[in-house]
């Protein structure tokens, strides 16, 4: 009944990890597929490895977290160790189970995103590429994702180099996303992920007069920003023939049906983590199950889109 | 409404204790209400907002209920340490947690085993588990004698210590798991509780593993958000997180922990073999 398609993939439920949160190394990802996640996105990483900012990289405000990690990683060569683990079998084959592992890269060229993408294609199902992260270094993340002109070129060089599926994850902190998210369209993507956190935003405390992260400035993320999400991915069904992944402040069946109705085809779950553990995706799926059972719908594609009926 | 404990307390210092050439002790003042007094075993995350800018966590070694006090013990090993060091009484930090699970008591008859800077969090427990009147053999363990740590607090609080030197500077020459093995053929324990240098935890285990005691074990990783969510101290096979399943982990976790006594990864995700 929860079970759905996603780029051709078969998932187990609409549920997935986003990038950042518990992605660093295969086990966590595991650990998260267990708990009943249907896919896992990775930590995003690129070709180098990268310490990320210093302390304090996360703080807790109303409504989620402000985090500016800084795009730490270990770098592609080493990070594949993780993909060769994440839902493989003992012998490193993908596991048959509804279940999908998915790399979230990052760049700050097409042929940098070109190279990682090619490096890791026969490791996980599918590609998202970060070109939305507001606190990465200059010329990554949300500077490529605000530029239409650099989305297409580096959406068309990935889709011309690897034959998995790609997906887009867009910044909500442009004028208009429908322009970014026609032009990741028309480059090739195979989905969007809707959205990357919000701002940057920033938390001063007030005994110091110090900003408390180290970077000064993070990206929003949390259940305050999910009428925001919600609203990007509503609009951006609108504009785009290609499969939407919501994410953004979700926390229960009813924020996942709310965006399955704007019209994702799947969710992604992060920062909710933090108040429920990984735990939060078994208990989703079940009370999703429930409100399905109790409903007119017989299957999640039936809800996708509802809200755009006149 | 109680304060969050990931809101930040900013505190001055309002004591230093010096209690190595490497090792000093911080107190702070603490408010103990409800969900913010901190149990043995677990740390606090240190922010430092001048000077050298940076956050670690620390393991809290003294826990006063009563006069609303914590101390966390650091050594200067690092940047980041040498910089706390330098401060003064009045100088301030902030501080957020207490984090992490704690140490827990089964039985009555306890060995608690802490290496160097280790017997941080275990004096924390030797002084609580006296307080219950359970019966507490303390192997401390240090390089050298002036390096010894709480020897005077824990004979106040009745536990029975046996020093443990590598130059034999003071009690036992030689290593924390020497003495171990020495000190369990005349004694039995209900259960013990390590902290210390991860490669001497890994001796231990091995001994206590085959002495069918069954241990909690404190680790430490590299850490960032210490509420569940970064990823950054997930631990190799199970995925656990440092910050909420651990610090302490049973034996019988600590065989899911293929990286136990192996390897850790930097603030990078790279691994470091030991």
């Amino acid at each position: 009944m929860l079970k759905t398609k996603l780029c051709g993939h078969r998932l187990n439920n609409p549920l997935l990890l986003a990038a950042g949160v518990m992605g660093s190394n295969a086990s966590s990802m595991n650990w998260i597929l267990e708990s009943g996640a249907a896919g896992v996105v990775t930590k995003s990483f690129s070709k180098e490895a990268n310490k990320g900012y210093n302390n304090p990289t996360t703080v807790e405000v109303t409504g989620g977290i402000i985090n500016a990690i800084g795009l730490s990683s270990p770098g592609v060569e080493s990070f594949k160790e993780e993909l060769k683990k994440i839902n493989k079998d003992v012998n490193g084959n993908t596991k048959n189970n509804g279940k999908i592992a998915i790399a979230s890269i990052y760049g700050s060229n097409p042929e940098e995103f070109s190279f990682v993408s090619s490096e890791i294609e026969d490791l996980v199902d599918m590609i998202e590429l970060n070109i939305s992260c507001p606190h990465a270094m200059k010329g990554c993340g949300a500077a490529i994702g605000q530029d239409p002109n650099l989305t297409y070129k580096i959406v068309s060089k990935v889709k011309n180099s690897v034959k998995i599926p790609i997906i887009a994850k867009l910044t909500p902190n442009v004028t208009d996303i429908g322009e970014i998210a026609i032009s990741a369209e028309n480059g090739g993507a195979d989905a969007l992920t809707l959205i990357n956190s919000l701002g940057p935003g920033m938390k001063i405390d007030i005994t110091t007069g110090r900003p408390i992260l180290h970077n000064k400035f993070g990206g929003m993320s949390g259940p305050a920003i999910k009428p925001i999400a919600l609203k990007h991915v509503y609009n951006v069904y609108e504009s785009v023939n290609i499969p939407i992944i919501g994410v953004g402040g979700i926390r229960n069946y009813a924020d996942v049906i709310e965006f399955l109705y704007a019209g994702s085809s799947a969710v992604q779950i992060g920062t909710s983590i933090l108040y429920d553990g990984p735990s939060i995706f078994n208990k989703i799926n079940n009370d999703l199950g429930d409100f399905i059972k109790s409903s007119d719908f017989s299957s999640i594609k039936e809800m996708i889109g509802i809200a755009h009926r006149n | 409404m109680a304060k969050s404990i990931n809101e930040y307390e900013i505190s001055e210092i309002k004591d230093i204790i010096i209690e190595t050439d490497t090792i000093k002790t911080f107190i702070f003042d603490w408010d103990m209400e409800e969900g913010r007094i901190p149990k043995p075993g677990q740390f606090m995350m240190v922010w430092s907002f001048n000077g050298k800018q940076d956050e670690k966590p620390m393991s809290i070694s003294k826990i006063g209920i009563n006069n609303n006090e914590i101390g966390i013990t650091i050594k200067n090993v690092g940047e980041f340490t040498n910089h706390i060091h330098n401060l003064e009484i009045g100088d301030k930090l902030g501080l957020r947690g207490p984090y992490g699970n704690n140490f827990s008591i089964n039985g009555n008859k306890i060995l608690a085993i802490g290496g160097g800077v280790g017997m941080a969090p275990i004096s924390t427990f030797v002084e609580y588990a006296r307080e219950k009147g359970k019966e507490i053999d303390v192997i401390s363990a240090s390089i050298t004698k002036d390096e010894l740590l709480f020897t005077n607090r824990l004979d106040n609080c009745g536990a029975n210590i046996f020093t443990c030197t590598d130059d034999g500077t003071c009690g036992f020459e030689g290593y924390a798991t020497h003495r171990t093995i020495n000190i369990l053929e005349d004694s039995c324990y209900d259960m013990a509780v390590v902290c210390g240098p991860e490669i001497m935890m890994k001796g231990i285990f091995n001994i206590l593993e085959d002495a069918s005691i069954l241990a909690e074990y404190s680790m430490e990783r590299y850490m960032k958000c210490a509420m569940g969510i970064c990823g950054q101290c997930c631990l190799d096979n199970t995925g656990w997180r440092v910050c909420i399943e651990g610090p302490i982990f049973t034996s019988d976790q600590i065989k899911q922990i293929i990286e136990f006594g192996k390897y850790h990864r930097d603030a990078s995700g790279v691994k470091h073999y030991l």
